[in-house]
């Protein structure tokens, strides 16, 4: 563990990422107010002792929706990178030990995927399945699978290679055990270090579908959509425009940070010459 | 050069024909009746049947894929329900938005990230280096369209120098046009510089690092000459790889940012049009959107010939 915390950005992201995890968990026990309730008293007030984030249009309390809205971002971002890896790994292990055909099919498909403007296709998907915040999750995890399976089939491709691996066979162990025992275990570091960056890149992709209208459906709080709400009121309370990005931005440099510190201690390969 | 030319367009027409067989697909199955969303939950059934009729609506799959590929064949696209005009028309003057835009944010993408990237690979982990790469990390993790939020709130509500946003239309006010461009056009383009300054700043440093560097300075060469004309040109083929990617995805994915601003561009074109089961401007898009991803690339490709002698087209 040591070794992590001598590398600043790993530092500098565990800290900042820890918060909004923390903020998360609290949120489930405690907000300061329950952040659907409206209240017609207190509509649009500024930052104060009471509210410290301010107000919203409908009397809610800021800060408790930014405190559920990192649950929400850490949901979404757990959810993606499970579909990614589960399925993309899956398939890059197939693809690197089976070859020719799977191969290709896979690598074609992949291709199919990354031609389409991604973002027009996270919005027909969630147009098909109808706008919420699990059909959101799908729409951009659809999209991880192939970055995930190319990976996979990257490394595993060398891994398999190795001559640890012909010993292992030559000890007559079973292609699937050689998998899990000796293959897996070799390619796990890239496969975390991807995963990080792409937690990072689907918060700020909910975050987008989420202030189209597409994500996360009101009442319940996502940052993305709290910043769609909060443009029709930017003159009078800007504010509003203000905390809920602040809190996308924190959480993804974080996150960013957190990796690009996995990536300098797990991959002493990688030249630094960043 | 030829034989790689026709081997890289036939690639390119296959992934569209891929691409459209997906689009249509995946439209046919969208819910939601184009013809009950233009009459209204009162529409009699047998004027929905009619309508249906006209719009080609009844035939099956193959036959309503048929007429959609014939029509792009033939180069006169099929009509838009809601507006009423060839496809065609509406997206070469929305473009006449997402275009400029697009530029202009890759201007300004390159403006920054060039300048501030050899600096700071010019003075590696020095004060400097790590002030300009705190703020690339400070621009990856900003969302775009919130960066957009800010400027709005800074340059329209408290300082008054634009417009919230919307779009005069370049024969009423040129100039007016340009200027609701650049907001937009700043916010995507600083995003994206952020990339572009590390990846400059890394393929720099890379290259500074090589023999012929070296000996272009052992023969004397000023440091100008040789950061700028030896090193630069060959730093630049990555970096080069990537704007192509972002300028595609630029006239693709300007989606939010145009709702940001209100403009009429080919985003919120399609973003509408999903909503109203346009499905001729939802599908059209897609494809020309598709197709713009991949002519950008394919060009990127073969501006590295020019750039670099040294790679051949095979």
């Amino acid at each position: 563990m040591k070794r992590f915390f001598r590398n600043k950005n790993f530092t500098c992201g565990f800290i900042l990422s820890t918060l909004v995890v923390g903020v998360a968990a609290a949120s489930l026990i405690w907000t300061p107010y329950d952040g659907n309730k409206m209240n017609a008293r207190d509509r649009l007030q500024g930052p104060s002792w009471t509210h410290p984030l301010g107000t919203d249009q409908y009397g809610r309390d800021s800060l408790s929706r930014v405190m559920t809205g990192a649950m929400n971002s850490i949901i979404v971002g757990l959810v993606t990178v499970a579909i990614g890896l589960t399925i993309g790994v899956a398939l890059g292990l197939a693809s690197a030990y089976y070859g020719r055909f799977l191969d290709e099919a896979i690598m074609r498909f992949s291709d199919l995927l990354f031609g389409f403007p991604a973002v027009l296709t996270a919005i027909l998907i969630t147009s098909i399945l109808g706008p919420s915040m699990v059909n959101a999750m799908l729409a951009i995890g659809i999209f991880y699978i192939p970055v995930f399976a190319r990976l996979t089939r990257a490394v595993a491709g060398v891994v398999w290679e190795k001559e640890f691996i012909a010993a292992a066979r030559v000890s007559g162990i079973s292609e699937w055990s050689i998998t899990w025992r000796h293959v897996v275990p070799n390619i796990l570091s890239p496969l975390i270090i991807q995963g990080t960056i792409q937690f990072a890149v689907a918060i700020l992709a909910e975050a987008g579908l989420s202030y189209l209208g597409l994500g996360t459906q009101p009442p319940h709080a996502s940052w993305g959509r709290m910043l769609n709400e909060a443009q029709t009121f930017m003159s009078a309370s800007p504010w509003l425009a203000i905390f809920p990005g602040l809190a996308i931005a924190w959480a993804v440099l974080g996150i960013n940070l957190l990796g690009d510190g996995l990536r300098d201690t797990l991959d002493p390969r990688m030249v630094r010459i960043r | 050069m030829l034989r790689y030319l026709t081997q890289k367009l036939i690639t390119l027409a296959l992934l569209l024909f891929l691409v459209s067989i997906t689009v249509f697909s995946v439209l046919f199955v969208l819910p939601g009746d184009p013809a009950q969303i233009i009459l209204g939950v009162n529409a009699t059934p047998e004027s929905l049947a009619t309508l249906r009729a006209d719009l080609g609506l009844d035939k099956s799959f193959m036959g309503q894929y048929g007429d959609w590929v014939a029509h792009l064949l033939t180069g006169q696209s099929q009509p838009s329900i809601h507006y009423k005009m060839p496809v065609s028309e509406l997206i070469l003057s929305r473009l006449t938005v997402t275009g400029p835009m697009a530029l202009l944010a890759m201007l300004f993408a390159v403006a920054i990230s060039l300048p501030f990237g050899i600096y700071a690979a010019r003075n590696q982990n020095r004060p400097g280096d790590v002030t300009v790469m705190f703020f690339t990390q400070l621009g990856l993790a900003t969302p775009e369209f919130w960066f957009g939020i800010l400027l709005i709130l800074l340059f329209s509500v408290q300082l008054g120098w634009f417009s919230a946003g919307g779009f005069p239309g370049w024969r009423v006010d040129f100039w007016g046009s340009l200027r609701a461009l650049l907001l937009p056009a700043f916010a995507l383009g600083v995003i994206r510089a952020s990339i572009l300054t590390r990846l400059t700043r890394s393929s720099m440093l890379e290259v500074l690092g090589e023999d012929y560097v070296r000996t272009a300075r052992a023969k004397g060469l000023t440091e100008r000459t040789v950061v700028y004309v030896h090193a630069l040109r060959n730093a630049l083929i990555p970096v080069l790889t990537i704007m192509g990617l972002q300028l595609g995805q630029l006239l693709a994915g300007a989606i939010i940012i145009e709702n940001v601003y209100f403009l009429p561009g080919l985003g919120r074109l399609v973003f509408s049009a999903i909503g109203q089961r346009d499905l001729p401007v939802v599908r059209d898009i897609v494809l020309f959107m598709a197709a713009a991803v991949m002519l950008v690339n394919f060009v990127v490709d073969l501006a590295y010939a020019f750039v670099d002698p040294r790679i051949k087209l095979k």
